[in-house]
């Protein structure tokens, strides 16, 4: 969310679709040779440095994967785990939303919740998977109920951060505007939270992976997790990476899109005046 | 006929750190005409600010009354319009018209009325055309322009000012004084202004008021200002005006600094 970053679509959208694919192509040029360079490192490494079975080259890897995709393998592992992430963080968002809000606005509410949240945020979602287990079985609610935990603190905090964090003069303007309480909270309150709930959000997102690759290690039939685990117990070195591969590329895109619809459906919310 | 009173205002606070009772604001009393433009004048740290929180509500005195027409203020209301010093009253993400429109809009006009009204306020503080742009696109003199327009189109009986060109370079504050004095002429408003600045006090106020220097400030003089028509600094009233109100501001702080040794 930089600050010339709003400047750019209203321009892009009186050019011509050639211009606009070149100036798109010149702005993104460093991340396309960033990861090619990735990929240049992770070959010389593998082909040159460490020379073993362990350490398989980007192009074995993608054949791997290729492979992999074609069986529909791939694609039911990444689908258990997104699936799994996608309900937990939207659940574990919803509940946390409306606490971390609440602890923001009412001193009682923080002093009543603070124990819960400051007690618990230092328990991590990795810890809790054994118990989740035992309670929740290993099917999907002992996942659905890591990654909410996974999600629901972190998002607390920044909403409830978010509150504290608004200026005086904004909450006195619009008294002074003669706005009733209710209207301070969904039109003042609200809307200067946003920038921190979404923050918040996208560093739950981070922690869902964390999250859900652990706890499919521990006990899941299908799963990129799943993946991982069985290409160690059966030495696939090439699953693992393909696996791993597939998770970088994942959290990128799923980070890439979450910040899109940031700049698409709450660009003016972002915190630029 | 006073509009605005101030009846032995005082306002003291529990500092928490000192645990000691710390005086703000002590017996505070001024009388306002309608229609007047009164400018406070002080020291910093002498109570202007918090004299200017209990006109508009956001704090209760601890003894005195504030009266406005007559009856008790008691907390903010659309009576009474503030224009603060910096930015951070405006709503970054509500452009210029929908942050004028703010007050009309928590009140339930119909969209059309209030953006008509919100539409008038942007072309009196002459940002005809600059509806669309949000606060961060605007420069400070606009944004200043914005928080007036926000404020008068809600129809206030009164504008209450903390020091609004405070934050701005010389140039577009000189441009903000006449403007703000054409909108006051335009509108026959009640302003109270406050500032720290001599020369922006005389050229806009027709009374200026002087504080003493806090901790524990109150009213030493009150000036009415002798200049006709369009102010002009050239004006030999304007000089005089001018040193006598800086004798006294000199005076003040000479008070303060003598009294913490500094």
């Amino acid at each position: 969310m930089s600050k010339s970053a709003p400047a750019l679509p209203t321009h892009n959208a009186r050019a011509l679709p050639i211009k606009r694919v070149s100036e798109t192509l010149l702005a993104i040029w460093p991340n396309i040779l960033g990861f090619a360079l990735l990929f240049a490192v992770w070959h010389i490494a593998s082909v040159y440095i460490v020379q073993s079975v362990l350490f398989p080259t980007p192009l074995a890897m993608l054949s791997k994967a290729v492979e992999l995709a074609k069986s529909g393998v791939l694609f039911e592992h990444i689908a258990a785990s997104l699936q799994r992430i996608v309900i937990g963080f939207t659940l574990g968002s919803m509940v946390a939303i409306p606490i971390g809000l609440a602890i923001g606005s009412f001193t009682i509410v923080r002093k009543l919740v603070e124990p819960w949240t400051e007690f618990l945020r230092f328990i991590p979602a990795v810890a809790m998977i054994t118990i989740a287990v035992i309670w929740f079985g290993i099917g999907e609610e002992s996942k659905i109920f890591l990654i909410i935990y996974a999600t629901i603190f972190i998002v607390i905090l920044n909403t409830a951060a978010g509150v504290s964090s608004i200026s005086p003069n904004k909450i006195r303007a619009a008294r002074a505007l003669g706005a009733r309480s209710w209207q301070i909270f969904f039109f003042v309150s609200l809307p200067a939270t946003i920038p921190y709930i979404l923050t918040g959000m996208r560093l739950a997102m981070g922690n869902s992976f964390t999250a859900i690759v652990t706890a499919e290690m521990v006990s899941a039939n299908e799963g990129l997790g799943v993946m991982l685990w069985n290409g160690r117990m059966f030495m696939q070195v090439e699953d693992i990476f393909v696996a791993l591969f597939c998770l970088g590329l994942l959290g990128f895109t799923v980070d890439r899109l979450f910040r899109w619809a940031i700049f698409k459906f709450a660009g003016r919310f972002s915190p630029t005046a | 006929m006073t509009f605005v009173q101030l009846k032995d205002v005082s306002k003291s606070f529990n500092s928490p750190r000192s645990k000691r009772l710390s005086v703000a604001v002590d017996q505070f009393n001024l009388d306002i005409d309608r229609g007047e433009f009164f400018c406070l004048l002080g020291p910093s740290g002498c109570g202007k600010t918090t004299v200017l929180g209990m006109l508009a509500g956001f704090e209760a005195p601890t003894q005195g009354d504030i009266l406005l027409d007559g009856r008790k203020v008691e907390g903010p209301s659309r009576d009474r319009g503030v224009v603060f010093q910096g930015d951070d009253s405006l709503y970054p993400w509500l452009n210029a018209l929908e942050n004028i429109e703010f007050g009309l809009r928590m009140r339930g006009l119909p969209k059309a009325e209030r953006q008509e009204k919100a539409q008038g306020a942007l072309k009196l503080v002459g940002l005809t055309g600059q509806h669309d742009k949000f606060p961060s696109e605007l420069s400070g003199g606009m944004k200043q322009r914005i928080q007036i327009a926000r404020a008068l189109v809600n129809e206030p009986k009164m504008l209450l000012m903390d020091e609004p060109f405070g934050a701005l370079d010389a140039q577009t504050r000189h441009v903000m004084q006449r403007e703000l004095r054409k909108i006051w002429q335009a509108t026959q408003s009640t302003v109270i202004f406050i500032t720290h600045d001599v020369d922006e006090a005389i050229l806009l106020g027709t009374r200026v008021g002087v504080m003493t220097a806090g901790p524990g400030g109150t009213l030493r003089d009150v000036i009415s200002v002798d200049l006709k028509g369009e102010r002009d600094r050239l004006d030999p009233q304007y000089s005089r005006h001018f040193s006598q109100i800086h004798n006294m501001i000199r005076d003040e702080v000479a008070k303060t600094t003598l009294g913490t040794g500094a």
